[in-house]
């Protein structure tokens, strides 16, 4: 007989902390004057923004003929930045909703910070459907409203699917993001001591009084938004796609694409939200909410992801070979020996290999480490998606239709631009909203659990906390 | 202490008794005392949702769920009509001999608005519950009541409670423990 020992894992939040020092530790970001770093940062995105904003602006003037695309490949960096951002948003929602859902406490630290993260990444994902259409001033064609041509859209094409998706996806997150916020906008307003900012918090947090009457309706509200939120995310990667599953191209036309761009969205998600964090808790000192702890349950998430993704990979082979098609074996061994075998395998290291490393504890919880796989991944996934969208369409059915595509300029420009969008948000989130659930955090102290008070004396009575090594059952 | 005089004369804008507590545990205890007391015009504050409060204050089930439930029905409806007008009877299409009646392709369209509809009702159906966003509430007029979104626990019984008598209520503060009592006006 073997008896085991309850070891409790170790505190969410590092440091003495009570609710009026974790109020402090947020606000003082949003309250205290602006950094000059802040500053430089935010002159750098904004120059980036104004590369996007130039090269949508030629796109528009001359048209799509100034990207890379030819005649086999019709679709190019657009709709693999459009995959790629998509993907990433979706983190965010997997924090705040499924993990929500699964009361894993942790993601309180990041869940905020995510789905910030998820509003921007999907604002530069809005933008390549929006630009690559050629005649972008009548966009307003892919939305079900009366125009010149009586017409309605297609409601059996993925592409109109997809509007629905990601528009509806947009929305959910963004009002999932504010209820979030509200009770968080209702203390800045109360710790502001300006004018200004009192009255725009004021306004933001609609009068919130922290009643616990609220607290309840709020609550629910909060439970239904993640229930709602959850099949949403599956469905919005699972959409997208459909854009290649539903078509005939060899490499495109599996079934497999669903689950497997699902697990990508979350493994690059979760890279670019360590990205992000692993910054941003240095330069704001909020390692006592954002823990190392915090870093290897992600890696962990990522580890897992990552061998999903892996996985995949290695069933198209297989199934490819398996059907029998020969166009859909003749184009997997044409991604790994032909002309796009460099981004195959750049993609094949990135995704497969480098999680990997993550089996070993001593590099989950090294930050640098972290941080450089971080940015690997997101080399991958991008990767991911070029292998998809290239490699399928230049090398189809016809030999004689092959070309090799190769992105121009503004390919490259219009990309690199979306940082400066993404960043320019992030940075304007950074300042003025608070970047941490401070609410939710208060919840998940010691402190905030009538239970841990004395009896009698109602007093606060820490409980038993490990400090190192969680999780493990030891035997006596 | 002029003005307090005069604000204490005027009975007619008092509008409550706020108390203020130490900590999350005192304020569920007060809370099921002022249930016991048989107060139904109060309320709880706090800068996070306590855990056992709902019990404590004796809260009904949050009609949200049928608020949502209700979104989420004209969202399916509302999906599944729009395209069964503009695919089958405004403008029916050939598109590669598929069906203008295609359901299984309706399907994603239909889930999304469902999703989308049933959201937005969760989020203005709560605020519909709360009553935000309120311009105006007197517990505002109360400098310390600011803790509430920091660290601060307070009770508030209405003076429009058929119960509600100053002293009574003041004595059911001090008896639970409150660190400081205060008259809250309009």
């Amino acid at each position: 007989m073997s008896k085991h020992i309850y070891v409790p894992e170790p505190p969410l939040v590092k440091g003495d902390h009570d609710f009026a020092s974790i109020t402090r530790l947020v606000t003082d970001i949003n309250l205290r004057p602006t950094p000059k770093a802040w500053y430089l940062a935010m002159i750098a995105s904004n120059a980036l923004l104004m590369v996007l904003l130039g090269s949508i602006g030629y796109l528009i003037w001359e048209g799509i003929g100034i990207w890379g695309l030819n005649n086999p490949v019709g679709w190019g960096w657009a709709i693999i930045n459009f995959v790629w951002w998509v993907g990433i948003g979706h983190a965010g929602t997997l924090i705040s909703a499924i993990l929500f859902l699964f009361r894993q406490d942790w993601r309180t630290a990041i869940n905020r910070f995510a789905e910030a993260m998820t509003i921007f990444a999907v604002m530069c994902a809005l933008i390549f459907p929006a630009i690559h259409v050629g005649r972008i001033w009548v966009i307003y064609w892919v939305f079900p409203i009366p125009n010149q041509m009586t017409m309605w859209p297609n409601f059996n094409s993925p592409l109109l699917w997809d509007v629905f998706a990601v528009t509806t996806y947009f929305l959910v997150s963004l009002l999932f993001w504010y209820v979030g916020l509200i009770p968080d906008l209702a203390t800045l307003r109360d710790k502001a001591v300006d004018k200004v900012r009192k009255v725009a918090y004021g306004i933001f947090a609609m009068g919130w009084t922290g009643s616990n009457r609220h607290w309840w309706n709020y609550e629910k509200a909060y439970m239904i938004l993640a229930g709602l939120a959850t099949p949403l995310v599956l469905s919005v990667h699972t959409i997208v796609s459909f854009d290649f599953a539903v078509s005939l191209i060899p490499g495109w036309h599996t079934t497999i694409f669903p689950p497997y761009f699902v697990a990508g969205a979350v493994f690059s998600g979760f890279a670019m939200v360590l990205t992000l964090m692993i910054i941003s808790r240095k330069i704001y000192g909020l390692e006592d909410i954002m823990t190392d702890d915090h870093i290897e349950k992600m890696n962990i998430i990522i580890l897992v992801t990552g061998s999903m993704v892996g996985f995949a990979y290695m069933m198209e082979f297989f199934i490819a070979w398996y059907s029998g098609v020969e166009y859909e074996q003749a184009i997997f061994i044409k991604r790994a020996t032909g002309p796009y075998a460099w981004a195959y395998w750049t993609m094949m290291s990135c995704n497969v290999l480098s999680p990997q490393f993550f089996w070993f504890k001593k590099l989950r919880r090294s930050v640098g480490f972290t941080f450089f796989i971080s940015i690997v991944v997101n080399i991958g996934m991008w990767f991911e998606r070029f292998v998809i969208v290239v490699s399928s369409l230049a090398n189809d059915y016809l030999p004689s239709s092959w070309n090799y595509f190769s992105p121009t300029i503004w390919d490259i420009l219009t990309y690199v631009g979306t940082f400066g969008l993404f960043f320019t948000m992030f940075l304007l989130f950074l300042r003025f909203l608070p970047m941490i659930a401070i609410a939710e955090i208060k919840m998940i102290i010691p402190q905030g659990d009538p239970h841990n008070y004395d009896e009698v004396t109602r007093e606060f009575v820490a409980p038993i906390t490990a400090t190192s090594n969680p999780q493990i059952e030891e035997k006596v | 202490m002029s003005t307090e005089t005069k604000k204490i004369e005027n009975k007619s804008a008092m509008t409550g008794i706020l108390a203020e507590f130490r900590n999350p545990r005192e304020l569920t205890d007060v809370a099921s005392m002022v249930v016991k007391a048989g107060y139904t015009n109060f309320d709880t504050f706090s800068p996070y949702p306590i855990h056992g409060m709902d019990k404590a204050m004796n809260l009904q089930k949050s009609k949200l769920g049928k608020i949502v439930f209700v979104c989420g029905l004209l969202g399916l409806t509302g999906a599944f009509s729009m395209m069964y007008y503009m695919s089958v009877v405004d403008y029916p299409l050939n598109i590669s001999g598929k069906p203008n009646f295609n359901l299984p392709a309706w399907i994603p369209v239909i889930f999304e608005l469902t999703v989308l509809l049933s959201a937005f009702g969760t989020v203005f159906g709560m605020f519909y519950l709360n009553g935000l966003p309120t311009l105006h509430n007197p517990l505002f007029n109360v400098e310390r009541f600011k803790k509430s979104t920091d660290d601060g626990f307070f009770a508030y019984i209405e003076s429009k409670d058929s119960l509600f008598e100053s002293d009574k209520v003041r004595q059911l503060f001090e008896e639970a423990g409150a660190s400081h009592i205060e008259e809250v006006y309009e």
